[in-house]
């Protein structure tokens, strides 16, 4: 009753004493435990996870309290793995533990905001108009228009109801696709694997009203495009239970216990079980201290560390001695074997395209695609056989794609890995050396830029008469420069000569010694030759963010390669950047991307278009004559590199968005008018230049992209590399770009582009962003909504590092006035539905679309590509241009589309990656489940209205989550290969995953043809395992791992193969060194941005909890001996800048650091603790103020099998690493506590009210 | 006019300050018993609190003690065992001296940490700087009577003190008119007191209610709360 009178008990109290007097029971009052006891009681537990980019996927136990969130922690009801593997869980990290800070903190959205001006305009103008044109008159008037788009990043935003955000949007909208053509809608979300429904809801709107959505994976630079080259696989890797299983591991570049923490102990559990790691990185990272030996490498010379351990391989176990394993691994699944023709160049040769069967006579009896077939030796007989499993094999025929020995005709074959000793001669052969180029801040050495090397060599009869082939193999192995005696300059027949690409080479260039690259080399190999491939390479965005990023990732792989690593259990390429695996992919695209109303969706590359509209490319110091092999073929090769992308857009090898001038649903009636078929149409029209590709004139108003919806992303404040270059030109706001365009520095220009003197500023007329806190794009945002967190809505999420589907599972409603990511789409999709009509009814759209890989279309052009704007050929759509489709918007009716399942599926089916299937008996399933719609247009159709309906939908789809399906599939992909596959699924075929069940437990996958691994009970998932053990070819033109690149884009930059390439000279110190003195020192450093250890990118770097465990602010990592010579203290103010624009952070003076390098993590946003700076008089910026994204042209290759192109799956990346800035002390914090100058009263408030 | 003030603090004061000590300090124990506690700052910093806080502790339980015993041990208890008036007062001011300084080293050393440590500085409540800052600013008016007791050894005020402080716990309605004509560092003293016990409920000094005094005398290092009823009794 009272705390106070119960405790009166000095009467009735007891005491017994035990133990001899030792202790004394006693009869205290024990209430005042309830109070603790309540602490940690709860009214229910929800699973669910976190949608942030960090592959974690973790399951968590979210407590509810009072209608409350109160806590989260790691769930541990995993399935348990087999005997001998520990298990999975506990899976989590102090990040995700601090989620559930930001449900009720300060930095949550709660209600819909608007910036105030625009309001003011909107209810102005609503007043008197209809919905879409009161938008006109906004945007039709440029000082209403620049009244509000001047403001952004600015504050001034007000709350609005939802009914009315969303007329506003949905007339954007419209407005824009009636004016300027749906094409110009734009939005960006990452990673569906996150919160796969999340990202479907807006990627379905958009994709129905023929909306772009942008890819993520490339301009994250998460994107190896080596895999691509290599594989034909975006990327694949093993999960990390497999780490478990191997027998030597190397970290490279890649901090596991720091970034991949929830897997981390399986790292260190495979050390117990006796596993031996080398760590490689720069600085002594948290993982270093798991290496049984660390090699501090230089930042930037990865491949040349990776060359001089390929060298000692090739030299150890191919050459002086040949491992049996290694050689018959090579022989069946690399491209070793195959033929490659060699052409005179100056007075050697040059490596020149593979050798196909059309190039002899009767094209060896190939009828189909004999230009698509390349042959080898066999040893038996001594003649060229076409080996099966090129891509030839996998279009227009059936059965012989596959990687079984034998050659087309289906005898056996051995074929042969040399020319050696088969009455060869020996030719000299040139090769491209970039290591002599100078660079101020790396190592470079004096041996000349063409390396001819001895190889030996066949004269070989084809249709063109006689010329010189060598086999892949001997090129590979001489390109090391590995003394095989066959005389000749640039071999080394010791390590110790420093010839490329030996040990002691690279000690130069690498700063490691050459015994340990000699030692790690040999363990590596010697340990997958005793267990059959079981070394493996964990690597990361550190090495992948580099311009020359693919001779790093190709170093790596061609070790893994040449041990025969690659696709056994235990071994190969463990790629972890970026939550890349949407293990359910195949029934998450139609939801997605609307594919069961209209194919094909739009879909844009983001890095060219980003390069592209916020004009980057005007400031391009990079010069394609510097990137331009030593060795190219014949060409101009000359331009800027935007006019690479031209020319890539224009030939269909990379996608274009907006795509022509003229308004896509202009052009269908242009076309129906001539009566002619939109893809004959738009061929003439673009060839005699009454069309014209939008990518040529991107300043031009008509091409500008006028809507932005950004969800699930943090573009602005994470991922946006030329931050500043956004704010001035995309957002047309406030920004800190320090250097000048290449126009005022009056330099060369781009010869395919159309320059304005004048650069635009403010391109989009509206940016919606989506979030459940105040990000730094929000921000900048005309509009923010306010959406459910990840304890407040239903989806699913996946990720590469396990087989688990886990879902995300609304613990709690969506607190104030958020709602979820598919509610508010579906909001949006209703109120464009009824303001439409105005402007738009039933429209034909025409879609152009890339070569895309995976489809019989991508072997275009199977020689030198040809270019039909230069008069080279026909413009072809699909061969020598883009594909032309017409779809069909029926736009009074988006609403009704969006929430059913649309015909297509019965009608044409369900696939991926080139495997097709009919699905009719999943849409049934559909109808029965989500239940069907009794009325209105879709009357009939499976309902997808809620979150979870869309949930069930993708995993009733999908061959991951649906045994027939998965079955189906695999017999699918037998007809192909002509091989039985459906044994890989039938023990599961009666299996179905729903929703509920990964609400009850995580489930893991089944196996699918999907990916390249299997999820079984006898080995855990790796990339490859069903290309090396079911004999599925690779999806490359040689149907095998590809060492060897023979495109001539990809000669002409001298990667044909894998070189040593220094970082590249981005230009950006020279001009600000000095320029504004503050009286302080200036050093200038490499700048780095890793993922960090207190966020993922910016998610939770704004949360409190997290803050409190760093620094609670922006801060750099600096080594003390950069810090000594710039005068710089630990915690110090400082300033790092260049051209691209200047940041503000504290110094961290660390001994871990590299001399030479700054570490900013990745990402830490611009909203906490940011003071302004001194070199731009803005507030100090983020990491990427300082950067740029920089293209390079051969990522931009397309129509050339696994060069075609795909979404998220090639194409450029937004590299990141090369560049450098001045890093100097702040002499004066300033942290612009003070009004904007032409600051306006808040609407609303007293002083707006007295001022009217 | 001087008579109302002095019948005021010394007459009616003593009670409302008594009072509030009193039903303050039940009620706050029974409303709030998340609070009750001595908001220790050891966690945040370890340095000048050991030595700070036991120099204080020590001098102001021995400051305290002596003036529960000297102000309320009935005079005819002295007087019974030959105490003389003088030799006491002798007495407190040498004790009370010593630990007054002692107690006046701690409190220098933790006002000191508490106004110019961030940390503290940041997590110190209102009331928590106040009653430091009151205490320090008792402890030295109480350190001030001493000049002034040694112009009068005979220890005669002593008795005044002893007479009020007896007068006023025994209900006596005049009991104020026993130090209407001290010095007014004693008046200042007293009042000061008063309003520390009216302060009391509403500050960090209710630890001293828990004191754990129990701890001495206690029986068995190990203690089993039952729930078994161990009271058959009842």
């Amino acid at each position: 009753m009272s705390n106070f009178l119960d405790r009166l008990t000095f009467f009735s109290k007891v005491r017994e004493p035990f133990a001899d007097g030792h202790g004394i029971t006693t009869n205290e009052d024990r209430r005042w435990e309830d109070g603790y006891r309540k602490r940690w009681q709860h009214d229910k537990i929800v699973r669910s996870t976190h949608g942030a980019n960090c592959t974690g996927s973790c399951s968590w136990k979210i407590y509810v309290k009072g209608g409350i969130v109160t806590w989260e922690t790691q769930q541990t009801d995993y399935p348990r793995t087999r005997p001998d593997l520990p298990n999975h869980e506990p899976r989590g990290c102090s990040r995700g533990a601090s989620y559930s800070w930001y449900l009720y903190s300060g930095n949550r959205v709660k209600y819909p905001l608007i910036r105030s001006r625009l309001l003011k305009l909107w209810r102005e103008a609503r007043a008197t108009r209809t919905p879409v044109a009161a938008w006109a008159s906004i945007v039709e008037n440029p000082e209403k228009r620049a009244s509000y788009m001047k403001k952004r990043g600015h504050g001034g935003f007000v709350r609005a109801r939802w009914e009315e955000v969303n007329e506003i949007i949905a007339s954007a909208n419209a407005y824009t696709a009636k004016t300027h053509g749906p094409d110009r809608v734009f939005g960006f979300s990452p990673i569906p694997a996150m919160s796969m429904v999340s990202y479907a809801a807006g990627s379905r709107y958009l994709s129905l009203i023929g909306g772009v959505c942008m890819s993520f994976y490339d301009w994250y630079c998460d994107l190896p495009p080596s895999s691509p080259q290599t594989w034909g696989e975006q990327t694949d890797v093993p999960e990390s239970a497999d780490w478990y299983n191997a027998g030597f591991i190397i970290l490279w570049g890649s901090n596991v216990p720091q970034t991949r923490t929830p897997d981390a102990h399986f790292y260190t559990e495979a050390r117990y079980r006796g596993t031996k790691s080398a760590v490689i990185c720069p600085d002594y990272s948290e993982a270093s201290k798991f290496g049984d030996i660390w090699l501090s490498v230089k930042q930037g010379t990865d491949s040349a560390l990776a060359m001089a351990m390929g060298h000692v391989i090739l030299k150890e176990y191919h050459v002086d001695r040949q491992a049996s394993y290694f050689r018959d691994y090579v022989r069946q699944y690399t491209d070793m074997p195959m033929l490659v023709r060699l052409v005179k160049q100056g007075d050697a040769y040059v490596p020149e395209r593979f050798l196909r069967a059309s190039d002899f006579d009767k094209s060896l009896d190939e009828k189909n695609n004999p230009d698509w077939k390349t042959v080898a030796y066999d040893e038996a007989t001594g003649k060229v056989v076409v080996p099966k499993g090129s891509v030839g094999f996998r279009w227009g025929e059936q059965g012989k794609w596959n990687l079984e020995e034998q050659e087309s005709g289906g005898k056996d074959v051995k074929l042969r890995l040399t020319l050696d000793g088969f009455k060869n001669d020996i030719a000299e052969v040139a090769f491209p050396y970039f290591g002599n180029i100078e660079h101020e801040h790396f190592t470079s050495d004096d041996h000349p830029s063409v390396l001819k090397r001895n190889v030996p060599v066949k004269k070989i009869k084809t249709t063109e008469g006689e010329v010189l082939v060598a086999t892949v193999h001997d090129l590979f192995i001489a390109n090391y420069g590995v003394d095989r005696g066959f005389g000749g300059g640039h071999v080394a027949k010791s390590y110790d000569e420093a010839v490329p690409y030996t040990p002691a080479w690279a000690e130069k260039i690498t700063g490691v010694s050459r015994d340990k690259i000699i030692q790690v080399a040999r363990e590596f190999a010697t340990n997958a030759e005793k267990t059959n491939g079981r070394s493996m390479v964990i690597i990361g965005a550190a090495m992948n963010h580099w311009y020359h990023a693919d001779m790093n990732y190709r170093g790596v792989i061609n070790m893994l390669v040449m041990c025969g690593c690659v696709g056994q259990s235990g071994g190969g390429w463990s790629h972890y950047v970026g939550q890349e695996k949407l293990r359910p992919q195949a029934g998450w695209a139609p939801l997605a991307f609307a594919l069961d109303w209209g194919r094909p969706p739009r879909q844009q590359n983001s890095t060219s278009c980003w390069y592209a509209h916020t004009d980057q490319w005007r400031y391009e110091h990079v010069n394609v004559g510097d990137i331009v092999s030593p060795t190219a073929p014949a060409g101009p090769w000359d331009g800027a590199i935007i006019d690479y992308n031209i020319r890539a857009e224009r030939m269909g090898w990379l996608p274009s968005a907006p795509q022509l001038q003229t308004n896509p649903l202009q052009v269908a009636k242009d076309a129906a008018a001539a009566g002619m078929e939109a893809k004959d149409y738009v061929a003439k029209a673009l060839k005699d230049g009454t069309l014209k590709l939008s990518c040529e004139d991107p300043d031009n108003p008509k091409n500008w992209p006028r809507n932005l919806f950004v969800w699930r992303s943090n573009l602005l404040g994470s991922s946006g590399k030329g931050h500043e270059y956004f704010l001035k030109h995309l957002l047309g706001t406030s920004h800190g770009v320090l250097g000048k365009d290449l126009g005022a520095e009056g330099k060369a220009r781009a010869k395919e582009v159309v320059w304005h003197d004048e650069a635009p500023e403010g391109k989009l007329d509206l940016l919606v962003t989506l979030d459940f806190r105040m990000s730094t794009t929000c921000v900048y945002s005309d509009i923010v909504l306010p959406t459910a967190t990840w304890y407040e809505k239903n989806d699913l999420n996946t990720s590469d590092m396990h087989p688990f589907i886990h879902p995300l599972t609304g613990a709690v409603d969506p607190a104030w006035e958020a709602r979820s990511d598919w509610e508010i789409y579906k909001g949006i999709a209703k109120a464009f539905s009824k303001v439409a009509p105005e402007v738009l009814g039933v429209e034909k759209d025409v879609v152009l679309n890339p070569i895309m890989h995976d489809s019989p279309n991508e072997i275009a052009q199977a020689f030198e590509p040809k270019d039909w704007k230069k008069g080279e050929c026909d413009p072809i759509p699909g061969k020598t241009m883009p594909t032309v489709a017409v779809v069909e918007r029926d736009y009074p009716n988006i609403y009704a589309r969006f929430t059913s399942l649309g015909p297509l599926m019965e009608k044409v089916g369900n696939g991926i990656k080139g495997i097709a299937w009919n699905t009719a008996h999943e849409v049934e399933h559909l109808k029965a489940l989500n239940g069907v719609h009794t009325d209105g247009p879709t009357k009939g159709m499976a309902k997808i209205v809620t979150d979870v309906d869309a949930a069930e939908t993708l995993l009733m789809l999908a061959p991951e989550t649906n045994g027939e399906v998965a079955v189906k599939s695999w017999e699918a992909l037998s007809k192909t290969t002509g091989r039985e596959h459906a044994h890989l699924a039938l023990p599961k075929e009666d299996e179905k995953i729903r929703f509920r069940d990964v609400v009850a437990q995580p489930r893991k996958i089944i196996s699918a043809p999907t990916w390249s691994g299997l999820e079984s009970e006898k080995v855990c998932y790796n990339a490859g395992y069903t290309n090396v053990h079911e004999l599925i070819p690779w999806r490359t033109l040689t149907g095998r791992q590809q060492l060897y690149q023979d495109h001539l884009w990809m000669r002409a930059f001298g990667e044909g193969f894998c070189v040593y390439r220094p970082p590249v000279d981005l230009g950006t110190i020279k001009p600000v060194q000095g320029s504004k003195p503050n009286g302080e020192k200036e050093v200038v450093l490499n700048f780095i941005t890793p993922h960090q250890k207190w966020g993922i990118h910016s998610t939770y770097t704004d949360n409190l909890m997290m803050l409190t465990l760093s620094r609670g602010g922006p801060i750099v990592w600096l080594s003390e001996k950069d810090a000594a010579k710039a005068g710089i203290v630990d915690n110090d103010w400082v300033e790092a800048y260049n051209t691209n624009g200047a940041l503000v952070a504290r110094a961290v003076v660390s001994q871990r650091m590299k001399e030479g390098t700054l570490f900013m993590y990745h990402a830490q946003e611009k909203i906490v603790n940011v003071p302004g700076s001194e070199m731009t008089g803005q507030r100090g910026g983020i990491h990427n103020s300082v950067t740029r994204a920089v293209l390079k042209p051969t990522h931009m290759i397309g129509g050339y099998v696994q060069f075609a192109y795909g979404f998220n799956y090639y194409g450029t990346i937004g590299t990141n690493r090369d560049e450098f800035v001045v890093i100097r002390k702040v002499k004066n914090v300033d942290w612009l506590e003070r009004p904007a100058k032409d600051a306006q009263p808040v609407i609303g408030s007293a002083a707006a009210t007295a001022a009217e | 006019m001087a008579n109302y003030i002095n019948h005021a603090l010394f007459g009616w004061y003593p009670y409302l300050a008594l009072t509030v000590f009193i039903l303050g300090s039940i009620i706050r124990f029974d409303r709030e018993p998340y609070t009750w506690k001595a908001g220790s700052s050891q966690l945040l910093r370890q340095r000048q609190l050991r030595l700070g806080s036991n120099l204080f502790h020590v001098g102001i339980l021995i400051i305290f003690f002596g003036h529960l015993g000297g102000l309320l041990t009935p005079i005819q208890v002295f007087d019974a065992l030959g105490i003389g008036h003088g030799f006491k007062q002798g007495l407190a001011i040498v004790v009370g001296g010593v630990a007054g300084l002692m107690c006046l080293a701690g409190i220098a050393i933790l006002t000191h940490r508490r106004l110019f440590d961030p940390r503290i500085r940041a997590t110190s409540s209102f009331s928590d700087t106040a009653i430091l800052l009151i205490l320090f600013a008792q402890l030295l008016l109480g350190l001030l009577t001493i000049p002034v007791s040694l112009q009068h050894m005979d220890g005669h005020e002593m008795v005044k003190f002893m007479t009020w402080a007896q007068g006023v716990l025994t209900l006596q309605p005049d009991a104020w008119m026993q130090v209407k004509d001290t010095n007014i560092i004693f008046k200042l003293h007293l009042t000061l007191g008063m309003t520390i016990f009216l302060l009391f409920p509403f500050t960090r000094l209710v630890h001293i209610w828990s004191a754990p005094i129990w701890y001495l005398g206690r029986r068995g290092y190990q203690v089993v709360r039952s729930r078994r009823n161990l009271n058959p009794a009842e």
